[in-house]
């Protein structure tokens, strides 16, 4: 009996640990690919004057290194690709967990989580062949490869992330939330507006921010239908121009970059500004879900 | 095991160049294997592939290991003395040349095939040819309509390579810059950089606005290839092996192999069987254009 306490005892230590250092590295981890961008990052920093780094054009052959076009061209992708499918991703979510009847939720489900399987290099293809001729017919556009057909193919495979979360998100809300509504003689559209949405914000905020990490992370579509002209995407018909993001520079040039080169140490500085840029959006987003918890969550106590 | 021991005769050769990577490339060693390196000009890559592969086929003992990176990559390398052969999509410039001699090396050039850079655009453009100053205007961005050069009145859509592409670096100094070493002449930032060739090659199929460049061996039937003239008042010349063989057309360029003193041995039986008439014939399956037949 004893022995056999003393082994679970092992055991249960050893797993412990085991999961402590998952943990650990995990956080770890971060804290090493931020060090390794700064490291290979900074060096930049010295050798390219920050009035060029800060300009408006970026031709890294000719030791031009201004990439405000390609921040913007990043963030341009990105807001637009949540704005259009937060709604449609939300609305969706809202469908399966709160209208349609289980039969077809079982087999909404598992279909829209296939989309996030389809490679990107795929939906990219796709994007290159047809969409990016019809953005070109519909809008008038010179070219389809553009901002906005970056936009469209980002937001379809943030959809999956965005539609999957958010729908566990509405599935945790306890089921008294909506008697209680339901009780008081709300509508449907009442319980589902004013009390389960408002109850799962916090999980809706972290599908939308997995979604953007996605969209701006995402570098072979983006490469491949927008067109890479690294030109300040600001005016009325910036979605319609082409634009060259952090990622598809970053993918495209370091290829062929010299090791330890000004161009290499640059590329490294976009890198590190991409990071801090998901790294602020995050941040912003756990806060409020934060603030929500201590705030918020005794207004259904109360 | 067999397999084993020919892998390990390929170390040996390898362990020693990366031990004495100052030492010129001498003869390689007699034994069962040889094995040559080929590092250089990313144009070339696939050619010096093809080369490599169709003749370790003919000649088993002779293994050749072939590397992209640039040309610049390529002739360093050979001025370091870490490879026998570098592929090179330009000559050597002064300064190569002078610190490859500062170090005991007699760099020789040898033309191993020629290559056209072709203008394209969409089979519904009515534009026949350019003259290259007007090609250099569009591609600054100084012409930005198709009316301008005699077309429909549609905007101009420019299709360029990325930055790092050897071609995109010669299509600006020979035509965006016109060969004017002095110019500072740059791509207009609204160009399209696009990562391959078969994606310049979709957009000026699909787009009437578009036009392109590439290698000739990149073009498919759904583009147009434009006629490119000197000047203004010089004829136009479509892009084909007779025209680059006899220099008319303007946007071509010899590609290079590079050795180290003039090449003996297996090198030297290597470079001859490339600009033999099999060697040629891969040339021109890959798109390129053969060197006249001697």
């Amino acid at each position: 009996m004893p022995k056999k306490t003393r082994d679970l005892n092992w055991r249960e230590f050893f797993i412990e640990q085991l999961i402590r250092v998952m943990g650990v590295s995990a956080i770890a981890l971060v804290l090493l690919i931020f060090l390794f961008l700064v490291r290979e990052g900074v060096p930049g920093l010295f050798e390219v004057p920050l009035s060029n780094l800060l300009g408006q054009r970026w031709y890294p052959t000719f030791g031009i290194y201004g990439f405000l076009p390609l921040i913007l061209g990043s963030l341009l992708v990105t807001i637009g690709a949540i704005a259009l499918s937060l709604p449609l991703g939300l609305a969706a979510a809202i469908f399966m967990r709160e209208i349609a009847p289980n039969s077809v939720r079982e087999v909404l489900k598992p279909s829209i989580e296939i989309i996030a399987g389809i490679p990107s290099v795929v939906i990219g293809f796709i994007g290159i062949q047809v969409v990016s001729p019809l953005v070109r017919q519909f809008s008038g556009a010179p070219t389809g490869l553009t901002a906005l057909t970056g936009v469209l193919l980002l937001a379809y495979m943030a959809l999956p992330t965005i539609i999957s979360i958010a729908e566990d998100a509405l599935d945790a809300i306890p089921d008294s939330y909506r008697h209680a509504a339901y009780a008081l003689s709300a509508t449907q559209w009442q319980t589902i507006w004013r009390v389960v949405l408002p109850a799962a914000r916090p999980g809706i905020i972290t599908a939308v921010m997995l979604g953007v990490g996605r969209a701006i992370g995402e570098t072979m579509t983006v490469m491949m239908v927008t067109g890479n002209a690294a030109r300040i995407p600001l005016g009325l018909d910036a979605f319609l121009r082409p634009v060259r993001t952090m990622t598809a520079t970053i993918a495209a040039e370091m290829g062929e970059v010299a090791r330890g080169s000004t161009h290499y140490h640059v590329l490294f500085v976009v890198g590190l500004a991409l990071f801090v840029l998901t790294f602020v959006i995050n941040l912003a987003a756990a806060l409020s879900i934060f603030r929500e918890r201590r705030g918020g969550g005794g207004r259904f106590l109360a | 095991m067999e397999r084993r021991r020919s892998q390990r005769y390929l170390l040996i050769p390898l362990l020693f160049f990366l031990l004495a990577r100052c030492a010129p490339a001498g003869p390689p060693a007699p034994g069962t294997s040889i094995s040559i390196t080929n590092v250089g000009s990313d144009t070339m890559v696939n050619l010096a592939l093809a080369w490599a592969e169709a003749y370790n086929d003919l000649h088993p003992e002779v293994s050749i290991s072939v590397t992209g990176g640039g040309s610049g990559t390529g002739i360093a390398a050979l001025i370091n003395g870490s490879t026998h052969i570098a592929n090179a999509s330009r000559e050597m410039m002064e300064e190569e040349i002078s610190e490859a001699r500062a170090r005991g090396i007699e760099p020789i050039a040898h033309v191993v095939a020629l290559d056209a850079i072709a203008v394209v655009v969409n089979p519904h453009n009515p534009v026949d040819g350019l003259s290259i100053p007007q090609i250099s205007d569009v591609y600054t961005g100084q012409i930005v309509n198709w009316r301008q050069l005699g077309g429909e009145n549609r905007p101009i859509v420019l299709a360029s390579r990325e930055s790092n592409s050897g071609t995109y670096v010669y299509f600006l100094e020979t035509v965006v810059r016109q060969n004017d070493p002095d110019s500072s002449a740059l791509f207009s930032p609204d160009a399209l950089l696009l990562p391959s060739s078969e994606i310049i090659g979709l957009e000026v199929a699909t787009n009437p606005n578009a036009i392109g460049y590439d290698g000739l061996g990149y073009v498919t039937p759904e583009q147009k290839t434009l006629g490119v003239a000197v000047n203004l008042a010089s004829p136009f010349v479509a892009p084909t092996i007779e025209t680059v063989r006899d220099g008319t057309y303007p946007i071509a360029r010899p590609l290079y192999m590079y050795t180290a003193g003039e090449p003996t041995g297996a090198i030297k039986e290597y470079l001859d069987w490339i600009v033999s008439e099999d060697g040629q014939r891969i040339v021109a399956e890959l798109g390129f254009v053969p060197l006249s037949a001697s």
